[in-house]
């Protein structure tokens, strides 16, 4: 398989730092940005597409890194959940609602879930509970039964534009 | 021996926001794919596509040739761990067929790992896997309970006269007089799947041998540490200690399935010991679809004798469990057989299980674990003789629940540890009161009288369950006084999101009479806590929550009796306040929790210990409960059903629950939400299907249909608490409850909306198509094969 192992360049900006690689051409983003930037925040639920723990947002696009490789990230643009908040300190308040309102149990989908409500937060207000839980559907959660996510959304959803 | 009132604000009971919240929320968690483990080698399996075959040949010298391979080891090559992995739970009539890490000659069921490849990466470890020639005889396979108990079925198991595991029959009373006599009978056969688990986060194993130290660390992404560590001395043959079992701090997601060994736990930490370099294997989807245990279909035949005015004079209920390839334990079908009476008075009752032997992987707990499929085969058939009789099937129920005053209630079957089935505590009647009051019981037949008169489908179902929790052997609580002043509580069991280090200081915080920021609560490391079970059926409430409070009030008695030596002070009352201990009356005399650390646990060097000052500051409790305790709850339910199209429209959903005295009520309703999301899918979705080779047939999330937000409903909670009798905190568990009755209530709830047609329910999940063809088939008069 030489041809997937040929090394390639990587240019990409992720959470604000620009990352020079080389790397197999074959990597996926989501195995670039945890196995070589040790951004274990992303994780990998299914790897094929579907339960979006893997959510990052790329050039502004909620995107599965699961199923886009490395390469194609050159370039571009790439935030991950480590970079939601300058501070490790703080909390945006969309991760401050997913605490108080229980929308986080074993916390595997969180990341996920955060990187695509935030860029669908960027796109516009979310008001009522249909527009929740269109905005949720992307992801999958196995434990929390989406409650406290619906009501974290609709929490932050409709006063602010800036998550 | 001097006391002091407890500090007034409790814990117990607050919806204290998650400790563990932050780092899930910002990407600083540690997953086992997250360790930091430099230079670290991934493994990757050579699975059988074969339900059935003989291996004839491996060639594993292509793929152990390729550049980046550190090595391949077939079963035939690992003889030293070549034991059967004893199951979890067994029973003298069990016919038991050792399951080996690697088999060497036969496979059993598609995804069976057959060798295993480790690579300088995944990547490299998959590309060698396409080298490894496995030669398979194929044989005949069984995909089926069916196929599997039919007459010159292919034997699963070589050398056996049938493919059943085990047989077993329970009853109270005499069942088959009862039903003789009963004025009324009914008998129905309903085929149940249960799915997978499908945690977020598949299974993994990673491990590192220190040859200085010959001990082996194990990371597991596993619900039960204790048990790891011990079949690995057992599979190894090393002693306990010489094996550290870690389940990392964050595991994402278990509900059964990471409670069980696979042949993969044994693999990989031994293959890390020969090439004296850690190994990681983290599972992929593919993997968990077919080498993952799942609970999959029970097929229940059961009949129900009552009499005119509704009561239960007996039930008879005989189900085919579908143990897989293994029987890896008997867990669920056992439970299964005692769940079935549920919360009704049933004089004569006829439990039977048939278990046997398939070509698929080998099924074990998922979140519910056996009390669904029971609670489909009761609660359905309370609902058909409730129809029968043309009574409202809430008064049916009523006339037969359990009552207040009868606890501790004996059914007159035998729990799975073989001491009389009895539940502890409960007020079934009030939960259904309470249930129907919040679904607006009445307004709803309202509404579905109205919705009827204009021809639209709308149905209300309930279902009432019992869920045997908390249960033993026992469970385990660790405090130590760290010299910085804090109190670090260790517990041997592994969360998997439950909130462990925020609930389990909430009990310690009220133990000690202190502020739970002085506490601190680590959980799942073998070598931080000799014994454990971990955490699976609902049990750790009930069984490490009271371990932790007996021990932390051990911990602060042992602080304060310190703590007036070193004030010496014969006062009658000391006060724990902050980060010090105060004389009440008086406290300008104080003495900070530090001090008390340095003066017992630090000492000095050759010095004798002060008069009074106690040794070394640490207290263990492990807490065995006497037997389970029982939590239990009601759903209610009304859906539409779209005749076109086959869909079912949750309308409305109310959830009853008593899980006995709550520690965090936020926590318990997580819980409870979590599991009915999870029991909608079993209602309606989640199908694991095969087909009649054993070939699985829906191996990803496109197949498969995990519920998404828009598939779960809104749901509206209801709790009543009563206290366990069992422990001192009269808690019981809450993990499985939102689960266990969502199928019943829902099949309920579409055959009522569909009883205008007289249309059966009798297969679950409830899948469009099933509706379709209930509604359009031509048996609508009652007498055809909808009916058994």
């Amino acid at each position: 398989m030489p041809d997937q192992d040929e090394p390639v360049w990587v240019d990409t900006t992720v959470n604000g730092v620009r990352h020079e690689e080389v790397v197999d051409a074959r990597t996926t983003l989501a195995d670039f940005l945890r196995g070589r930037l040790r951004l274990t925040g992303t994780h990998v639920g299914c790897e094929h597409g579907v339960c979006g723990a893997c959510t990052v947002i790329v050039d502004g696009a909620a995107v599965r890194s699961c199923l886009m490789l490395a390469v194609q990230a050159d370039g571009a643009v790439v935030e991950t959940v480590e970079g939601l908040t300058d501070d490790p300190g703080d909390l945006t308040p969309l991760q401050d609602a997913f605490s108080r309102h229980h929308a986080v149990q074993c916390g595997f989908c969180t990341s996920g879930f955060l990187m695509s409500t935030t860029a669908a937060l960027r796109e516009g207000p979310v008001t009522d509970e249909a527009q929740a839980r269109d905005v949720l559907s992307g992801n999958i959660c196995r434990c929390t039964g989406y409650t406290g996510m619906v009501a974290a959304l609709l929490e932050v959803g409709g006063t602010r534009d800036d998550h | 021996m001097t006391t002091t009132e407890p500090r007034t604000q409790k814990m117990i009971g607050a919806s204290v926001l998650r400790r563990e919240d932050r780092r899930l929320l910002t990407g600083a968690a540690t997953y086992l794919d997250d360790l930091e483990l430099p230079g670290c080698y991934e493994a990757a399996f050579v699975r059988s596509p074969h339900a059935a075959a003989r291996i004839v040949s491996i060639d594993t010298s292509a793929a152990a040739a390729m550049p980046g391979v550190l090595g391949v080891w077939t079963g035939a090559d690992l003889p030293e761990i070549a034991k059967g992995i004893p199951p979890k739970v067994v029973h003298p009539q069990l016919r038991d067929v050792p399951r080996v890490p690697l088999p060497a000659d036969f496979v059993k069921f598609v995804g069976e790992p057959v060798a295993v490849v480790v690579a300088t990466s995944r990547y490299v470890a998959e590309d060698a896997l396409d080298l490894v020639e496995v030669e398979y005889d194929v044989l005949p396979a069984v995909s089926s309970t069916g196929a599997a108990l039919a007459a010159s079925a292919p034997l699963v198991h070589e050398g056996a006269e049938n493919n059943i595991a085990i047989h077993v029959v329970q009853t109270a009373g005499d069942p088959a007089a009862a039903m003789d006599a009963a004025p009324h009978r009914l008998r129905e056969r309903f085929t149940v799947a249960r799915g997978g688990g499908h945690s977020m986060e598949t299974r993994g194993v990673a491990a590192r041998f220190d040859p200085t130290t010959e001990q082996l660390v194990v990371w597991d992404t596993t619900q039960s540490p204790h048990y790891v560590r011990n079949t690995l001395a057992y599979l190894y043959d090393m002693p306990e200690d010489g094996i550290r079992v870690v389940a990392p701090p964050d595991v994402g997601g278990g509900f059964g399935p990471k409670a069980q060994f696979y042949g993969e736990e044994a693999v990989i930490p031994w293959v890390a010991r020969l090439l004296r370099n850690p190994v990681k294997w983290v599972e992929d989807r593919r993997e968990n679809f077919v080498a993952t245990m799942m609970e999959r279909t029970q097929v229940h035949d059961v009949e129900i004798g009552f009499d005119d005015d509704g009561h239960i004079l007996a039930i008879r209920n005989v189900f085919e469990h579908d143990q897989g390839a293994y029987c890896a334990g008997l867990q669920v079908p056992m439970i299964t057989l005692s769940t079935l009476p549920g919360q009704y008075r049933i004089p004569n009752i006829h439990t039977e299980l048939i278990a046997c032997y398939t070509n698929m992987v080998p099924t074990s707990s998922v979140r519910g674990a056996g009390r669904p499929q029971a609670v489909v085969a009761m609660e359905r058939m309370v609902d058909r003789a409730a129809e029968h009789l043309g009574m409202d099937p809430v008064e049916f129920r009523r006339r037969n629940l359990v009552q207040a005053d009868e606890f501790p209630y004996r059914v007159g079957l035998t729990f799975r540890d073989g001491s009389p089935l009895t539940y502890d505590s409960g007020n079934f009647p009030l939960l259904l009161e309470k249930t129907l009051s919040a679904f607006r019981y009445e307004e709803q037949r309202s509404l579905q009288a109205a919705a009827r008169a204009e021809g639209r489908l709308v149905g209300i179902g309930i279902a009432a369950y019992v869920e045997g929790c908390g249960l033993g052997p026992y469970e385990g609580s660790r405090y130590r006084l760290l010299n910085d002043g804090t109190v670090l509580v260790t517990l041997a069991a592994a969360p998997q999101g439950q909130g462990y280090e925020t609930v389990y200081a909430q009990i310690a915080a009220d133990a000690l009479g202190m502020d739970m920021d002085l506490i601190r609560v680590t959980t799942g490391d073998t070598s931080r806590i000799p014994f454990g079970q971990g955490t699976f059926a609902s049990r750790n409430t009930a069984t490490a929550g009271p371990a932790t409070l007996q021990a932390g009030q051990e911990m602060r008695g042992k602080l304060l009796q310190v703590a007036e030596a070193m004030l010496k002070t014969s006062a009658a009352s000391l006060t724990i306040r902050g980060n010090r201990v105060e004389v009440t009356d008086d406290p300008t005399r104080s003495v900070s929790l530090r001090d008390i650390a340095g003066a017992a646990n630090v000492g000095k060097h050759g010095i004798t210990l002060a008069p009074g000052i106690l040794p070394g500051l640490e207290t263990t409790v492990y807490f065995a409960p006497e037997r389970a305790a029982y939590a239990s709850g009601t759903h209610a339910v009304a859906v539409e059903i779209d005749p076109e199209t086959g869909a079912i429209d949750v309308l409305r959903y109310v959830i009853g629950h008593d899980c006995g005295n709550v520690m965090n009520p936020m926590l318990v309703d997580g819980q409870v939400l979590g599991g009915f999301a999870h029991g909608v899918g079993n209602a309606m979705y989640e199908e694991p299907f095969y087909d009649e080779t054993g070939q699985p047939q829906s191996t990803s999330y496109l197949d498969y249909s995990l519920p998404s937000s828009m598939e779960v409903p809104p749901v509206e909670l209801v709790h009543i608490h009563t206290p366990s009798p069992l422990n001192p905190l009269g808690a019981k568990g809450a993990g499985e409850g939102g689960t266990i009755p969502v199928p019943a209530a829902i099949a309920n709830a579409v055959e009522d909306a569909l009883r205008p047609f007289g249309a059966r329910i009798t297969s679950l999940p409830i899948t469009p198509p099933k509706i379709v063809d209930a509604l359009s088939t031509d048996d609508l008069d009652g007498t055809g094969p909808w009916h058994g």
